[in-house]
C-alpha cells in the first residue's frame, strides 16, 4: 500500500538550525512505517534537492533510528529576518515533503545497528 | 546530582509548583536560558529582549524565591534576548529589584560576552576567525558594520563565577547546554552525560511527549547514566521523545558542537526507567583539538516601509509575471527621475498564493488560487526615503496597465488606508563564525557584586 509521507508520518515540520540553516523532521510512530521510509530511501538526497531546488552538495539527510525520523538539512537560501527571508521562524517550508511516497509492506531491513 | 531546568526560555513560563517540586526532590542548581536567534536580528541588534519585563521578571521572581530558599546556584544564559551588554544589564536590573523586594541576599556575577570591534579586529589580525558553513571569511567590512557582536561562552567563565562564590550567574550570550553542563563538570561528572543532560534541560520541557504549555524538567546525572523527568505530574518522556530532542533545531542529530568539543549521539541508548522517566547512556564527548566560540552579530541593512495590496482580476494574475515586469521597469524609471541614480535602495516582492512563503525554495511557483497577496518591501538607508518610494510604488501599481483592458484600470486592493507602512530599521545576521580564544574565559569579564 502507497502512502504519502503526510499520512505515514506522526509530525513533519521544518524549523531554523540557528539563523542560517534550515531543517526538517520526518518522525514516525510505527518502527516499521519508518524502516520502510529510511530503506526505501524516501528521503534521498538528489530527490529533496530537486524539490526545493537546491544544490545536492549542501543537502544533509540523517537517519535516527531512536527517534524514528529521518532528518533533512540544508542552509537558508537567506539569513533568518533578514530582509529578503518570506519564514523567521522557518516553521513552514516543509509541505513539499508531505507529498513524498512509501510503500508500506515494502522493503525493510531489520535494524541490526544504528545506520546513518 | 539533579539539575532543574526552569523552562526553556526564560519569559515563556512555567508552573510554579514545578519548580518548588523540583527544589523539594534536591536539585543542586537551577538553570534557564534567556536567549535565541528564533525571533530574528532584532534583540542582538536593539539589545531589546523579546519578552517583556513582566513575562521576565515573573519567571525569575520563582527561580530566585525557591533557589535561595535552599541556597542553591541559579545560572541563567544568553542574558535578555540575545546577551549582549544591555540585554544583561536590563536582566541584571530584574534581579536586583527582585532581591530588594524579597529581601534576598547573595553574591551575583554579571558575565559579560559582547566583544568589542577592536577585540574581534586584533583577533581577526591574528587569524584567530574562521568562518561556519554557510558563511564566507570574515572581513574588516564585517566587523565595522556590526551594531553588536558577542561570542559564545562555554561552561569555563561559568565555572569561574560558581568558583568565586557566585549564587545567582547571570551571563550574556553562553551556549545553551553549557548553563547546565557547568556545576556537574566542576563536580566531576562524565562530560558526555553532563553535555547531553544540558542538550535536553536548555529546552526546558520540549522533550515531553505531549507539551500543552512550556515547563521545567529535571535531570539526575548518575556515574554512566542520566535520567530525565519532567516536573509536571501530566507530563511524560519517553524514549521516542528524549531521542527525539536532538534533532530539534540542529542541522545533524549525531554531532553536537559546543566550544570543547562535540557530543557525538550516534551510539546513544534510550530506555524507559518508569512510565514518565527516560535514562540516557552511551554518549560519546569528544574534546576539540581546538577551544571555540561562535561569534555573532547583527548589522543594519535600512529602513523598511511596505505595502500590502491584492488582486482579484483573473487576467491579472494570469500574467502576473509580465505585469510585475513592466511595473518594476516603469518604477526603475520613475525613480531615476525623483530619487536619482545614486539612491541605495531595494525593493523584494513577495506573492501570497505562489510563492510568498516559500520563495526560491517553492515547488509550485504558479498561481493556483482566485486571489494573490502581494507585499512589496522598500528598504533603503531612511526611513524618508522607503517611505517615498513606497508612495511612488503603490501609486504605479494599482494603475499598472494590462493589454485586454483599454482605459486607466485600479488593479491593487489594498486593505489599509495609507497604503505605506513604516516599519522602521531592519537588520540581518551577518557574523555565524568561530574565534579560537587566548583562553576559554579570555573574551568574557566576570563582574561580582554582593545584592
Amino acid at each position: 500500500m502507497r502512502k504519502t509521507l503526510a499520512e505515514a508520518a506522526k509530525l513533519i515540520r521544518s524549523k531554523n538550525a540557528g539563523p542560517f540553516w534550515l531543517t526538517f523532521d520526518v518522525m514516525f510512530d510505527e518502527p516499521e512505517v519508518y524502516r520502510c521510509v529510511r530503506d526505501q530511501d524516501v528521503l534521498n538526497i538528489d530527490r529533496v534537492a530537486r524539490l526545493f531546488g537546491q544544490d545536492p552538495a549542501v543537502v544533509r539527510v540523517f537517519t535516527h533510528d531512536s527517534a524514528l525520523a529521518v532528518k533533512v538539512s540544508f542552509p537558508r537560501p537567506n539569513s533568518s529576518g533578514s530582509a529578503l527571508d518570506t519564514d523567521v521562524f522557518g516553521g513552514q517550508q516543509y509541505a513539499p515533503l508531505m507529498d513524498l511516497t512509501v510503500e508500506l509492506g515494502g522493503p525493510f531491513h531489520a535494524i541490526t545497528e544504528v545506520t546513518r | 546530582m539533579k539539575l532543574l531546568a526552569a523552562t526553556g526560555m526564560l519569559g515563556s513560563g512555567f508552573q510554579e509548583a514545578s519548580i518548588v517540586r523540583g527544589v523539594d526532590q534536591g536539585a543542586a542548581m537551577i538553570g534557564c536560558d534567556s536567549g535565541t536567534t528564533d525571533f530574528g536580528p532584532h534583540p542582538l541588534a536593539t539589545g531589546r529582549s523579546q519578552f517583556s519585563r513582566g513575562a521576565v521578571r515573573r519567571d525569575l521572581e520563582v527561580i530566585l524565591v525557591q533557589a535561595r530558599r535552599v541556597r542553591i546556584p541559579v545560572i541563567i544564559g544568553s542574558a535578555g534576548g540575545s546577551g549582549g551588554d544591555s540585554n544583561l544589564s536590563w536582566l541584571a536590573d530584574i534581579v536586583r529589584d527582585l532581591a530588594v523586594e524579597h529581601d534576598l541576599h547573595f553574591r551575583l556575577a554579571e558575565i559579560r560576552a559582547e566583544q568589542s570591534k577592536e577585540t574581534i579586529h586584533r583577533l581577526h589580525a591574528e587569524g584567530r576567525v574562521r568562518p561556519l558553513e554557510p558563511m564566507g571569511a570574515l572581513t574588516d567590512e564585517d566587523i565595522d558594520s556590526s551594531l553588536h557582536m558577542v561570542a559564545m561562552m562555554g561552561v569555563e567563565p561559568l565555572q569561574a563565577a560558581l568558583g568565586d562564590g557566585a549564587d545567582v550567574v547571570l551571563a550574556g550570550r553562553a551556549s545553551d547546554a553549557s548553563i547546565f553542563a557547568a556545576l556537574p563538570l566542576l563536580r566531576g561528572f562524565d562530560p558526555a552525560l553532563c553535555w547531553h543532560a544540558g542538550k535536553i534541560l536548555e529546552c526546558g520541557a520540549a522533550a515531553v511527549a505531549v507539551r500543552t504549555a512550556p515547563d521545567s524538567m529535571m535531570a539526575e546525572l548518575h556515574t554512566s547514566s542520566v535520567d530525565i523527568e519532567p516536573l509536571r505530574p501530566d507530563y511524560r518522556c519517553t524514549p521516542q521523545s528524549v531521542a527525539s530532542h536532538t534533532l530539534y533545531e540542529n542541522a545533524d542529530p549525531f554531532k553536537l558542537p559546543e566550544p570543547s568539543g562535540v557530543l557525538d549521539t550516534l551510539h546513544t541508548q534510550y530506555e524507559a526507567v518508569s512510565d514518565r522517566a527516560v535514562r540516557i547512556t552511551g554518549s560519546v564527548f569528544h574534546p576539540a583539538t581546538q577551544y571555540t566560540n561562535k561569534l555573532e552579530g547583527a548589522r543594519s541593512v535600512g529602513y523598511s516601509t511596505i505595502i500590502p495590496g491584492a488582486i482579484r482580476d483573473p487576467m491579472i494574475i494570469r500574467q502576473l509575471d509580465a505585469w510585475l515586469e513592466v511595473l518594476n521597469e516603469n518604477i526603475t524609471a520613475r525613480l531615476r527621475q525623483t530619487v536619482g541614480e545614486s539612491a541605495n535602495y531595494t525593493i523584494a516582492t513577495r506573492v501570497y498564493g505562489r510563492n510568498g512563503v516559500m520563495g526560491q525554495l517553492e515547488p509550485i511557483n504558479r498561481v493556483e488560487g482566485h486571489e494573490v497577496m502581494i507585499l512589496w518591501d522598500v528598504i533603503s538607508d531612511s526611513q524618508e526615503l522607503s517611505h517615498s518610494i513606497a508612495a511612488s510604488l503603490s501609486h504605479m501599481a494599482v494603475h499598472n496597465p494590462i493589454p485586454e483592458w483599454h482605459g486607466l484600470i485600479s488593479g491593487v486592493a489594498f486593505p489599509f488606508a495609507p497604503s505605506e507602512i513604516d516599519r522602521g530599521p531592519v537588520y540581518e545576521f551577518h557574523l555565524n563564525h568561530l574565534i579560537a580564544p587566548e583562553s576559554p574565559t579570555s573574551l568574557f569579564p566576570i563582574e561580582m557584586t554582593s545584592v
